[in-house]
């Protein structure tokens, strides 16, 4: 009882205590939980490639078609060893991450502006639509012949294929803010701009990012495909180069890294959001 | 700060929806309009407020006439409306202008008298629904607004939480005095607060009668006066009528 008071008396000072105590607790908790999806996550995955590995090696699978997992790997290790694997792997990053900037930036500007504006919108939209039903890859060739095979052509045709999801997403986030919230700001003697920068940016920036995780995956692919055109560095051409030198390996390897270095830059782009997003009212699993 | 209401009305693509409504409110006082659902109340508020403009008749704050938003009005809507990336103590200085600190003194002030001093970091996710519309109220209050616009402001709250934001709302009049127009469908709840209770009717809605409350704060909620009140205004909202 006479502990009670005390907590009670104690009053804020014990609940910021309590607060401190939590938040360690929850982190905690928080890393047991991680720990455990990266083993349940890996379960499978690992049993796949210990089951290839043994019949890699049983000669059930014959090497010149499907090398062991253990091939690719020493693959992977002598390329980062000798220097190249660098080089491959630099060049088709750059492509991507400037693709991914021009178009994001291109497609932030129009979607905002068609977004916000009646009469842009009734201008560009209908022509943006259009242009999106056509494959981006068909672009390929005339692309090629306006800018050759280096490194504009490729770039920009990443760039379009960014530029559609991040447009779409950040016209629609715009169109779907709250009719209420907006009201609150004029409530408050918000003029346009400041209606803008407090309450319709914030409000549709979960729709951007959707659209800017969509865009980077979208500019892997891209990068593929502009690779496989015509180049002669990056993973696309490692990939090329490994089918005309029946190397399986070199196209395992290569497809590989792409898993990884995709997955990387999209889990920066999560991590941004998780950051940004944290006040979102989201489903716990 | 007055208010005056002449022959306004509001059709809404060929449906009117209130008809000619006039209307005196003298600084400081508190009227409550009061109606059956679809009569209109609502839309009356938004007009004085300026969110709509698209009415007739005219609206006079304060001696001026304008159809725009005065900065000088709050408006706590029905419900709580917070921005939800926005913490409880940016919520409330989200009107304000001034220096960082200045504003969040203010804001820290009004969640105290709300009830919500220590919830500051919360984001509006981990709130109820009666706390975010305390939240909501304290950051109407904020302002100071000399006219106070509310559009059923506690019919979303349990029985306690809305006596104790009314009583709330009686002690920030006292101290500064704004007029306030309540609208609301509870007619205890007008009875207790309001000094003017306008009754709406029909469709489109009209001005239907009139009842002044002279009684002194703070009122008993179940005093026979009131209870006399209530008796009528069922009665002149009676729809077989």
């Amino acid at each position: 009882m006479a502990e009670q008071q005390n907590e009670v008396s104690a009053g804020y000072v014990k609940t910021v205590q309590s607060e401190v105590s939590g938040k360690k607790a929850a982190s905690k908790t928080n890393k047991d939980s991680l720990l455990k999806t990266v083993l349940i996550g890996s379960i499978i995955p690992v049993a796949l490639i210990v089951l290839w590995e043994i019949l890699s090696r049983a000669g059930v699978v014959p090497p010149n078609q499907l090398p062991a997992p253990t091939t690719i790997l020493d693959k992977i290790v002598s390329m980062a060893q000798d220097g190249s694997l660098w080089g491959h792997v630099w060049i088709t990053t750059y492509r991507v991450l400037a693709g991914f900037v021009i178009g994001t930036v291109a497609a932030v500007i129009l979607g905002s502006l068609v977004g916000f504006y009646k009469k842009v919108e009734q201008l560009f939209d209908p022509m943006v639509q259009a242009f999106r039903s056509i494959p981006s890859l068909a672009w390929v060739p005339l692309f090629i012949l306006w800018m050759g095979i280096g490194e504009t052509s490729k770039v920009t045709m990443i760039a379009v294929g960014v530029f559609f999801p991040v447009y779409l997403n950040i016209f629609s986030g715009i169109l779907g803010v709250d009719r209420k919230l907006i009201e609150v700001g004029k409530m408050y003697g918000l003029n346009t701009f400041q209606l803008v920068k407090r309450i319709i940016l914030p409000a549709s920036l979960p729709s951007f990012l959707i659209g800017m995780r969509s865009g980077l995956g979208l500019g892997w692919m891209f990068v593929v495909a502009a690779e496989l055109m015509g180049a002669s560095q990056g993973l696309g051409f490692l990939l090329v180069f490994g089918q005309n030198m029946t190397r399986p390996e070199t196209i395992l390897a290569s497809i590989i890294l792409f898993a990884i270095i995709g997955k990387l830059t999209d889990w920066i782009l999560k991590l941004v959001e998780d950051r940004s997003l944290h006040w979102q009212d989201r489903v716990q699993k | 700060m007055s208010l005056a209401l002449r022959d306004v009305s509001r059709t809404f693509n060929g449906t009117t929806a209130v008809k000619n409504v006039n209307l005196e409110v003298k600084p400081g006082e508190i009227i409550g309009l009061l109606g059956t659902s679809g009569c209109g109340k609502s839309t009356l508020l938004r007009a004085i407020s300026g969110l709509d403009s698209e009415y007739d008749g005219e609206i006079e704050i304060n001696g001026t006439v304008s159809k725009e938003i005065h900065d000088t009005t709050g408006f706590i809507f029905q419900e709580p409306r917070l921005l939800p990336w926005l913490n409880v103590l940016d919520n409330v200085t989200f009107g304000l202008t001034g220096s960082r600190k200045e504003k969040e003194n203010k804001a820290i002030d009004y969640l105290e008298s709300v009830g919500l001093r220590g919830k500051e970091r919360l984001y509006p996710r981990e709130l109820s629904g009666g706390m975010a519309q305390r939240v909501a109220i304290a950051r109407a209050l904020v302002t100071s607004p000399e006219i106070l616009l509310l559009d059923e402001p506690f019919s979303a709250l349990d029985a306690f939480t809305k006596m104790q934001l009314q009583d709330l709302l009686l002690e920030v009049w006292k101290k500064y005095q704004s007029t306030i127009v309540l609208v609301t469908h509870d007619i205890d709840e007008a009875n207790y607060l309001c000094d003017r209770v306008v009754i709406l009717r029909g469709q489109p809605g009209e001005v239907d009668r009139e009842f002044i409350i002279s009684q002194k704060r703070p009122r008993d909620r179940g005093s026979e006066e009131l209870a006399h009140f209530k008796s009528e205004i069922l009665e002149s909202l009676d729809l077989n009528k």
